[in-house]
């Protein structure tokens, strides 16, 4: 627990110390929303419930991917190797989930906080609580699943394209039922309709969680 | 000897030949709509059902490759895997065909043909990833990690989220299982052999494909006998 707790402190110094990065990826969800904004051509109200949702998870997805790509190619090999021989490969793929879990919260949060402002909120009885769960559970399963995908991704040669080719058929599911849950949380639905949803989340969640935990030491030895 | 060894392959052809002969030509329920496409049921569906089988297989042979780290079962499993989509592909085919037939549409919107879509996509994934690398060892180990993820993630894709929603197929949102109300005790006797016989041909597929591979590496280290140089960065 120690060592997981230093290995977060870590990531964080790094990050800061690679400030251009993490606001390379603010910037980049703000330039990105209000791409939509415009594209849009500014007529917010015409955006139905559908719309205004598809869009603000396809925004959060490319995000998420452009975030985690970064997380193993930050260090060089050679710093890598190091901590290999201090920590176990569970401890570093599990600090970097939860690391990159909070940041994909940072992210989430100022994404929907700038979409609402410019975008607005379609529909009046919009289930707020539901919503910032449905929020966290996306950002426990995006950043469980792309971190693994971001380790294969970077052992390759030209890692962008693969991660992207990588990534999205893995994360789809788990997009589908993010979207739905929060379809049902904007138009104010009985919070019993998402139950099952919720739970086939927390499933998937649970099954990229144990697999990355169990296949990432294999993943390092190569 | 040769007959205790592959038995199987006989079995494979009586099957496949009882299974079209009896598909085409044998008694099949009348139904409205589905009319003389329900002897689809004999091929399209065990297509599925090897496919998984398959991809199962491919799957086993990644963490065994993973466990034991002999080349022979990277070989394996990517052969299974090739199988597989050769299997989905025929799938969607057979499907797209009966589907424009009995729903008027080759690619309706439903939620099963979309999550086959993205299992192939994976599946695809998975073969542009093990190109792009040159040395065999390392591309075995990550292409076996990635297949073990992808069927992971493809089992509920497949199962748990189109039972979730509604689907045009049967035993799905809420629709009966096929067997409920249209499948007679004769098509079944036709459907269970079909998924026997579809996967014992896939299996003898992968088998001569891995053998021209296992081949084909001889032959490499016959012409080259100097070991390559692998690159051994990182």
């Amino acid at each position: 627990m120690e060592q997981i707790r230093v290995l977060i402190g870590k990531e964080f110094r790094l990050e800061w110390r690679q400030r251009y990065a993490l606001n390379g990826m603010l910037l980049y969800i703000v330039s990105t929303v209000f791409v939509c904004f415009l594209s849009f051509s500014l007529r917010r109200n015409q955006l139905t419930p559908m719309v205004w949702n598809a869009l603000f998870w396809i925004i959060l997805l490319f995000t998420a991917i452009n975030a985690i790509a970064k997380s193993f190619v930050q260090e060089r090999s050679g710093r890598l190797l190091y901590y290999y021989t201090l920590i176990s490969p569970q401890k570093i793929i599990l600090s970097k989930i939860l690391y990159n879990t909070l940041l994909m919260l940072v992210l989430a949060s100022l994404g929907f906080g700038i979409y609402t402002l410019v975008m607005g909120v379609p529909g009046q009885e919009m289930d707020m609580p539901l919503f910032v769960v449905n929020l966290l559970l996306g950002a426990i399963g995006f950043a469980a699943s792309l971190t693994l995908v971001a380790g294969i991704a970077s052992k390759a040669e030209n890692s962008a394209t693969l991660m992207a080719v990588l990534s999205f058929p893995v994360v789809i599911p788990l997009l589908l039922m993010l979207i739905r849950v929060s379809k049902n949380a904007l138009d104010g639905l009985d919070r019993s309709v998402s139950l099952d949803e919720i739970g086939t989340l927390l499933a998937i969640d649970a099954i990229v969680l144990v697999l990355s935990i169990l296949l990432f030491p294999y993943l390092w030895r190569s | 000897m040769t007959m205790k060894k592959n038995w199987w392959k006989a079995l494979a052809v009586v099957i496949m030949t009882y299974v079209i002969w009896v598909g085409l030509v044998g008694t099949v329920p009348r139904q409205p709509i589905l009319n003389e496409s329900i002897r689809n049921v004999y091929f399209h569906v065990p297509l599925w059902f090897s496919m998984l089988i398959l991809m199962l297989t491919s799957m086993i042979y990644s963490i065994r490759y993973l466990r034991n780290g002999r080349l022979d079962d990277d070989h394996i499993s990517v052969e299974f895997a090739n199988t597989a989509i050769l299997y989905g592909i025929l799938g969607c085919a057979t499907g797209s065909l009966w589907a424009s037939i009995t729903w008027g549409d080759p690619w309706p919107n439903d939620p099963k043909l979309n999550s086959v879509a993205v299992g192939m996509l994976m599946y695809f994934a998975y073969l542009i990833l093990r190109n792009s690398f040159d040395d065999e060892l390392r591309r075995a180990r990550i292409s076996a990690i990635y297949n073990i993820f992808a069927f992971a993630v493809f089992v509920p894709l497949i199962f748990i989220l189109p039972r979730l929603t509604d689907s045009l197929h049967p035993g799905n949102g809420g629709n009966p299982a096929f067997g409920k109300y249209d499948m007679d005790n004769g098509m079944r006797m036709v459907l269970y052999p079909a998924v026997i016989g579809m996967t014992l041909l896939g299996v003898w597929m992968t088998q001569l494909r891995v053998r021209l591979r296992r081949l084909r590496d001889r032959l490499d280290n016959v012409n080259n006998p100097l070991p390559k140089a692998h690159s051994t960065a990182e």
